[in-house]
């Protein structure tokens, strides 16, 4: 037990090294001569990772058959939470001192920014879902809204692909993480599809 | 394919290409020049005191924004989009150092009375340099104000004598492989880098062709030794490292425009009200402005409205982007 409490204590650490490592590059002038735009960028990025991060644990507890791993995985998915919070209030406060015109017709007139903003709301609402009293209310709906991780993946995908403007480096590699991580679940899904075949009674056709 | 375009240039001496002098000429040149011709300006830059001295040669360039701090030169050394050398703006500073630009000839062709090949210090020779504080606006929402120093290019072409059957002026950027580590793939841009103006806009005087900035030559990587500077257009129009200026009958395709045709028009003037496909033109950010300052409000034809808007008077600016 305290074992994993440990484990726990140290990933929560480690999650913090991105930010610590932005507050860093702040103190030291580091982030270039764009610094509002590379701190912005920077948070959208952990925030796409954990959220990836988030989608992986549940193959690897597969392969692993390692229980024990839905704590993480509700961490991983908060901290995601976390960083997409900060990149929003970057956005927010930091690029536009909340100028709220401004905001409006910049989110009207940038298409990649609906996908934002709905990858947000998704993650927002999971994010308040999360506490196991949450989880105890919403009984077998919880699952049901925690499915839309997907589609706040997919949006925030979407969100990411369209902005691009130049280097392209990174979101390919993105793109084969993602197709991985898809792949592995279609894999399981056929196989139990498979497998629910082969335990159909004899001689009944499907 | 591409190279062809380039054999027409007039082969230079291998002799030629080592030797230093040439670029201790023009930096030479542009410095004599400067400490001439600025002396009536008053720039931080050359640090002329007499403001009210008026220069023989050159006035103060009334195309100048006088009233605009300029951003400093550090940011605008280390922020540049050189897709030829780098996809990402702060590694093309580095990879651009690579960049040959001795001895520098500039082709000058097509409905031309004058065409030939001029070297770059022939031509230096022939203007006077000013320095002009001019907003620089990128495509990508981010913008700059920099003392760039030059000469309109109308000063050049009246020089080569446009024929009355030059309508676009087309430019196109050096094609050199070994140092433009990026011309050797095709998958991103087609190369060399191609950007054109009506002749009109070539011809107006706001437009003009650099040398130098911050009172001293042209760093590599934003675009020594010459290059355009469209001060009412978004960046890229602003073509760096300039071999080739031609004179033509129709508009030349340019390369941002042939490789996303709905998202870069021929004419890319500044307009907040009209977004790119992808993302708001509403506002900017100027490099350098601290955290929590709000971005800046993007200004029609980039604040030059007043001298260049005119020229778009019957266009339908939605259709003609
Ligand atoms: C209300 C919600 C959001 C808003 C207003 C927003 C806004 C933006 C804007 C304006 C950019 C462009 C930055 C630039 O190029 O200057 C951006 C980029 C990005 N955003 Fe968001 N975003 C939102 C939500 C999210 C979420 C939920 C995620 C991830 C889970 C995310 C991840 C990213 C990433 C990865 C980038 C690209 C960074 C890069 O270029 O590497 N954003 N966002």
């Amino acid at each position: 037990m305290l074992q994993i409490n440990k484990l726990y204590l140290s990933v929560i650490a480690g999650c913090l090294v991105p930010l610590v490592w932005l507050g860093v590059d702040i103190a030291l002038n580091n982030l270039g001569a764009n610094p509002i735009q590379a701190l912005h960028i920077r948070l959208g990025d952990w925030a796409l990772r954990f959220l990836w991060l988030t989608l992986a644990i549940t193959p690897l507890q597969t392969m692993t058959k390692w229980r024990g791993m839905a704590d993480y995985r509700q961490l991983l998915g908060l901290v995601a939470f976390f960083y997409a919070t900060a990149h929003l209030v970057v956005y927010l406060i930091v690029d536009h001192g909340l100028m709220w015109r401004l905001i409006a017709i910049d989110i009207l007139e940038s298409a990649y920014i609906w996908f934002g903003v709905l990858a947000y709301l998704i993650i927002f609402a999971l994010a308040i879902t999360s506490p196991k009293l949450a989880k105890k209310r919403l009984g077998k709906n919880w699952k049901k809204l925690h499915r839309s991780i997907y589609l706040a993946s997919g949006a925030a995908m979407i969100h990411y692909f369209w902005q691009l403007k130049g280097n392209l480096a990174e979101p390919v590699l993105y793109l084969l993480l993602i197709m991985l991580l898809l792949g592995f679940r279609i894999l399981v899904w056929l196989k139990n599809r498979q497998f629910n075949k082969m335990m159909l009674p004899k001689g009944r056709k499907q | 394919m591409i190279i062809k375009t380039h054999n027409q240039i007039p082969k230079i001496p291998s002799s030629e290409i080592t030797d230093p002098l040439i670029f201790k000429e023009r930096r030479k040149i542009i410095k004599t020049m400067l400490a001439m011709t600025v002396a009536g300006m008053v720039s931080p830059y050359t640090k002329a005191e007499s403001a009210k001295s008026k220069g023989a040669t050159v006035a103060k360039s009334k195309f100048s924004n006088a009233s605009l701090t300029p951003t400093s030169a550090e940011l605008v050394k280390n922020y540049t989009n050189y897709y030829e050398f780098a996809f990402d703006k702060e590694g093309s500073t580095q990879l651009a150092q690579t960049l040959r630009t001795d001895p520098w000839s500039v082709e000058i062709s097509g409905e031309v009375e004058k065409p030939g090949a001029y070297h770059l210090e022939t031509i230096l020779r022939q203007q006077t340099l000013q320095e002009r504080i001019y907003r620089f606006r990128c495509v990508e929402a981010w913008s700059m104000v920099v003392p760039w120093v030059g000469f309109s290019l109308a000063d050049l072409l009246k020089i080569v004598k446009p024929l009355s059957t030059a309508k676009f002026v087309k430019f196109t950027t050096l094609y050199q492989p070994e140092t433009m580590l990026n011309q050797r793939s095709t998958a991103m841009l087609t190369w060399p880098y191609v950007e054109g103006l009506r002749i009109d806009e070539a011809m107006h005087p706001l437009t003009m062709l650099a040398v130098g900035m911050y009172g001293d030559v042209l760093p590599k990587q934003n675009g020594a030794p010459l290059r355009l500077v469209v001060p009412w257009k978004y960046g890229f129009k602003s073509i760096k490292a300039i071999v080739k200026i031609e004179l033509l009958k129709k508009p030349p395709l340019t390369t941002w425009n042939q490789s996303a045709p709905h998202e870069y028009g021929f004419y890319a003037n500044v307009n907040p009200a009209i977004s790119h496909p992808r993302w708001s033109q509403n506002t900017e950010r100027q490099l350098g402005s601290g955290f929590f300052t709000p971005r800046r409000q993007t200004e029609l034809f980039n604040g030059y409205g007043e001298q260049v808007a005119a020229l778009y008077r019957d266009m339908d600016l939605q259709h003609f982007f």
